[in-house]
């Protein structure tokens, strides 16, 4: 087989590794994150909701949806993703990996494919669960699921960077917890940045999270912070430069070979 | 023969600045049982691991079944299987689920059949559904050949196959790798039990402080750097060897009572007939005799602390 042919079987293998794993951890993977959502909309849909005003004309238990998918979205991808290239480099079997005929591409296909899968499943969970508790319209399906795929990758992309890049079990987390859910709260999740103070707008605009929650909640209400050309072309901006990191990351064998 | 796998010029400098391989050139044969000899340090995984893909090469150039490991690293790895050194197993899979993912991973159709027959061959069948994590340290040893051999490999690498391994794991391991070389495939050991060297391997390098400084059939390697020696016990103590003797560069021991000659393992015939009889002619009579050849162990011991005395 030629180095540019696609090697099918070796993607198909890692990809159904994955998602063995995840079954096998299935509360972790979908319960756990399903409860946590749940729990949001207890608090912010049902108990507080009930006395806040409209955001954008929306209800504010819907307004809260997409906020709340992305932010498991974000979480999750990155975690399925980061530990499922930290765990074989932890362990020392990551020397299959390094052995077999797979092309770099093949590999982050497989693994960043399994952990978006993962992250869509559990989004589309999430979804379902919300209507459960609020009523919710989506105003624009397929731009929906774009974004949802989209962001999905992207950060699974980034969880894998971050898989590669961390030497322990703290710094696995570190990003997640110390950078991402900060952005995220901050991102507008829970409300739109037009509510804000301008100087703090003006701020929050640098938070790259901001066009993607709003390029989302855009596609279920037509609301949005920003425009949605802006957020697509932010997501597509990220996941490019996740993906030339990773490039780089399997050219030079960073942490990875020595 | 024909080379399976050359290697010309390789080295390797980690970015420690260690130097674990110097310009090392080397070629295995087609369908052999190679062994690389070496103290610890002295650069066999690196090598191993270079082949492999799993360390970059500072210089050099690695064919593998004709295709170079680098430029053409799909070919060359499809080619290869590898049991590491290190016991590195996944916990929570089965013993088939993770033998059948080790052949997807190297670029292969499901074969349940094939699978099957490894999985025998290894004594691994009754253990199939078992999670890897309740197996013993020695089936997760067996566990990873067959990985390594999931993919039907034409080239295996052993890093040392049998450190830690029970006997009689051990005894099936050398009638597995016997029965692979039989199949066609060529194999390449690395030990520090000289005995599994001596048994199994056609030819023998011997790697120390990132430099091979030999590479030879085995049987020329014991024959070259073989000694033998001859002992006799003798019925009467002697006080001093006789000057008749002298040719023999004799050596005298337990107080008198043994005879020691020490030989070439080359000229072997012409020494000892002749002892005897000029022993015969000068009225020493002995009651017992035995003889001892160097294992490669002394071989390699010498070697190696030759070079290390300066």
């Amino acid at each position: 087989m030629s180095n540019l042919a696609f090697n099918r079987h070796s993607v198909w293998a890692i990809y159904k590794f994955e998602m063995a794993r995840a079954l096998r951890t299935l509360f972790q993977s979908i319960i756990a994150p399903v409860i946590t959502t749940s729990l949001y909309f207890v608090v912010f849909g049902a108990a507080i909701g009930a006395r806040m005003t409209q955001v954008d004309g929306v209800p504010y238990g819907a307004f809260i949806v997409p906020g709340l998918i992305m932010l498991s979205l974000f979480t999750q991808s990155i975690s399925n993703a980061s530990f499922g290239i930290y765990f074989p480099k932890f362990t020392g079997t990551i020397y299959e990996l390094l052995s077999a005929p797979v092309s770099f591409l093949e590999i982050v296909v497989a693994y960043v494919g399994a952990a978006a899968s993962k992250s869509i499943a559990l989004g589309l969970i999430i979804l379902a669960t919300a209507a459960l508790f609020v009523p919710v319209r989506i105003q624009h399906p397929l731009w929906m699921i774009a974004f949802l795929v989209l962001t999905a990758a992207t950060f699974s992309l980034f969880g894998f960077i971050i898989g590669i890049w961390a030497k322990n079990f703290e710094q696995l987390q570190f990003i997640p917890m110390l950078i991402i859910t900060p952005l995220t709260f901050l991102g507008g999740a829970f409300y739109s940045i037009d509510m804000l103070p301008p100087a703090w707008r003006t701020v929050t605009l640098f938070n790259p999270v901001v066009y993607l929650i709003s390029g989302f909640r855009w596609s279920f209400h037509e609301s949005a912070d920003v425009s949605v050309e802006l957020s697509l072309a932010m997501t597509l901006g990220f996941f490019a430069v996740c993906l030339a990191v990773v490039g780089w990351m399997f050219k030079t064998g960073y942490r990875l070979k020595s | 023969m024909a080379a399976i796998i050359s290697i010309s010029n390789l080295t390797k400098t980690y970015a420690s600045g260690h130097p674990a391989l110097k310009r090392v050139d080397l070629e295995i044969h087609q369908g052999e049982i190679f062994a690389l000899l070496g103290p610890n340090g002295a650069g066999k995984t690196t090598l191993i691991n270079i082949v492999c893909g799993i360390v970059t090469p500072s210089a050099g150039t690695i064919l593998a079944a004709g295709h170079d490991i680098q430029r053409d690293y799909r070919a060359a790895r499809a080619k290869i299987g590898l049991v590491p050194q290190e016991l590195s197993t996944d916990a929570f899979e089965s013993v088939w689920a993770t033998v059948s993912f080790s052949r997807g991973l190297f670029g292969h159709a499901p074969k349940p059949a094939y699978i099957e027959q490894v999985l025998r061959d290894l004594s691994l069948w009754d253990k199939r559904q078992n999670r890897i994590m309740t197996l013993s340290g020695g089936m997760k040893r067996r566990v990873m050949i067959a990985k390594a051999l999931a993919h039907e490999p034409q080239i295996l690498f052993l890093d040392e196959p049998t450190a830690g391994v029970d006997v009689e794991l051990r005894r099936d391991m050398w009638a597995l790798v016997r029965r692979l070389r039989e199949n066609g495939v060529t194999i390449i050991l690395t030990t520090h039990y000289i005995d599994e060297a001596e048994e199994m391997a056609d030819r023998i390098g011997v790697i120390d402080k990132g430099e091979l400084i030999l590479v030879e059939e085995k049987s020329t390697l014991m024959k070259k750097l073989g000694k033998k020696q001859l002992t006799l016990n003798l019925s009467e103590p002697l006080a001093a060897i006789p000057s008749e003797l002298g040719d023999w560069h004799l050596v005298l021991n337990g107080g008198g009572t043994e005879l020691e000659y020490t030989f070439d393992a080359v000229d072997e015939r012409a020494g000892i007939p002749a002892l005897l009889q000029r022993m015969s002619d000068l009225g020493i009579r002995f009651k017992d005799l035995h003889t001892r050849q160097s294992s490669l162990e002394d071989i390699f011991v010498s070697l190696v602390s030759d070079r290390s005395g300066g």
